[in-house]
């Protein structure tokens, strides 16, 4: 074996369990905003049941990176690696709570809601600009390549983007007292979660510049 | 932007173009360092990549070697150590050396701080009494040995010893401090002692120390010159060098992958 190379390894099983975080957050996501189009309360609460797997998850990756960094004594591209691995893990396990707090919205909604489509196109187009770029992010992260994750940074405007039109177009109906009150701000927090989410994978964009370059960048200028 | 040029009065050496062979061996190649005062620089790189020869070369130590060649400059005090003729014994005076082992002199422990001061001249019982006491407390070594100063130094413990010998060395009140892997027979305690100390001296002294522990560089030092195949590959402040490195090979060193 390689010198370090059972460090490689460790470090290899620490960043698939970032990745099983990963593709947990992601389907949560996709599965909370199929449930809120739907009205599917079983699924919904079947999300909310399923956010203790995420949190176990994250919890893993902090004990092993923390063993990790005791056992080994990383420095330099090696240390910033586990940090932001531990960092990452915080990022996505909140964007995993967004998946459960939209899930909420859905049972709170009480009923299928009508008349609100456009809004309810644009807000899956959130969910699925966010999921592209949250696996960017992560391939980003695991290849250091700091050219996808400013990709995966310029994508944060489009959901900026439609976030305030959904926003807009809720309030109109609201004003034109097309819509129930209560419906408008389930889906008020429904985009707003989505907004977030997308503020998180931009925080991980940030991450993989740290990573690879050693000093700090704002990419959500 | 920090600036990189230093006055003349910060360094304690210069060393430019400097080459060394041991017979046919290119020892050192090319090297060209400042070393700043009152700062710690660690010389950090594997087995064999000339970082003991190149402490061993800013005392002209190295000359004891048969058949080594130097050249280059070591301006150190405004004058060039390579080419001056000098008293060397005056020289290490100035210029302190601790071991990898402490090698205490088989005297008491009171004779082998005062061993320096006398050689140099200094006569008076009281002046090296209070020399030897001074020097003692600052390796904090005089609480554990007041009491038995006319005990033999080899029965004391080995980090004892090597705090004796740094005494021994700052007794001559030397300008430099060169250490060469002082803490590598040591145990944690010890070696954590050392360290402080080593932190504690650079008010006083410069420090130029040669250690195959990376934390302890990273820990000590304010400066770290990465050695391989007796080239500088990096030099640079101790927190660029183990968290920005900018030679692949540093970071590959210090992180563990060759060596």
């Amino acid at each position: 074996m390689a010198l370090r190379g059972r460090f490689e390894e460790e470090i290899k099983v620490l960043l698939s369990k970032l990745t099983d975080l990963c593709n947990f957050a992601d389907k949560a996501l996709n599965r909370s905003i199929t449930a809120l189009e739907q009205y599917d309360v079983d699924a919904a609460l079947e999300i909310m049941d399923d956010d203790a797997k995420a949190d176990l998850l994250y919890e893993e990756i902090n004990d092993q990176a923390i063993i990790l960094i005791a056992k080994q004594q990383p420095v330099a591209t090696d240390l910033r690696k586990i940090i932001m691995t531990i960092k990452i893990a915080t990022d996505i396990e909140r964007i995993a709570d967004f998946a459960e707090n939209i899930a909420k919205s859905t049972i709170r909604l009480g009923k299928k809601p009508d008349g609100m489509m456009d809004a309810f196109i644009k807000i899956k187009k959130m969910q699925e600009i966010s999921s592209e770029m949250l696996m960017d992010s992560l391939k980003a992260f695991i290849d250091e390549d700091i050219h996808l994750a400013k990709q995966v940074a310029d994508k944060d405007d489009e959901v900026d983007h439609l976030y305030s039109q959904t926003i807009q177009e809720l309030f109109q109906l609201n004003q034109q007292g097309a819509g129930n009150i209560s419906e408008i701000i389930q889906l008020l927090f429904t985009c707003r979660s989505l907004e977030r989410t997308a503020d998180h994978i931009t925080n991980i964009a940030e991450d993989v510049f740290y990573l690879v370059k050693g000093k700090h960048y704002d990419l959500n200028e | 932007m920090e600036t990189n040029v230093l006055t003349k009065s910060e360094l304690i050496f210069s060393v430019n173009d400097l080459n060394l062979w041991y017979g046919e061996t290119y020892a050192l190649k090319n090297i060209n360092m400042e070393i700043e005062k009152n700062k710690v620089t660690a010389i950090i790189g594997p087995s064999g990549c000339g970082k003991s020869t190149f402490v061993k070369t800013l005392n002209l130590m190295v000359n004891t070697t048969p058949n080594v060649k130097i050249s280059g400059e070591i301006m150190f005090r405004g004058e060039n150590l390579i080419t001056k003729k000098r008293d060397l014994v005056d020289l290490r005076k100035n210029i302190g050396m601790v071991f990898q082992k402490g090698n205490p002199f088989p005297q008491s422990i009171f004779d082998n701080v005062a061993f320096g001061p006398k050689i140099h001249g200094l006569r008076n019982k009281q002046e090296i009494e209070q020399l030897v006491e001074k020097s003692l407390k600052d390796v904090a070594l005089w609480d554990e040995v007041k009491d038995r100063l006319k005990d033999p130094a080899l029965g004391l413990s080995g980090g004892q010893q090597q705090r004796l010998c740094i005494a021994r060395a700052l007794a001559t009140k030397p300008d430099v401090l060169l250490m060469d892997e002082p803490t590598s027979a040591l145990d944690p305690i010890s070696t954590a002692k050392i360290e402080d100390l080593i932190i504690q001296l650079k008010e006083k002294y410069t420090v130029v120390i040669v250690t195959h522990n990376m934390q302890q560089a990273a820990r000590i030092s304010d400066k770290t010159a990465f050695f391989l195949n007796g080239e500088v590959i990096e030099f640079d402040h101790t927190d660029n060098i183990f968290s920005t490195p900018n030679d692949k090979r540093t970071e590959d060193y210090i992180s563990g992958r060759f060596g």
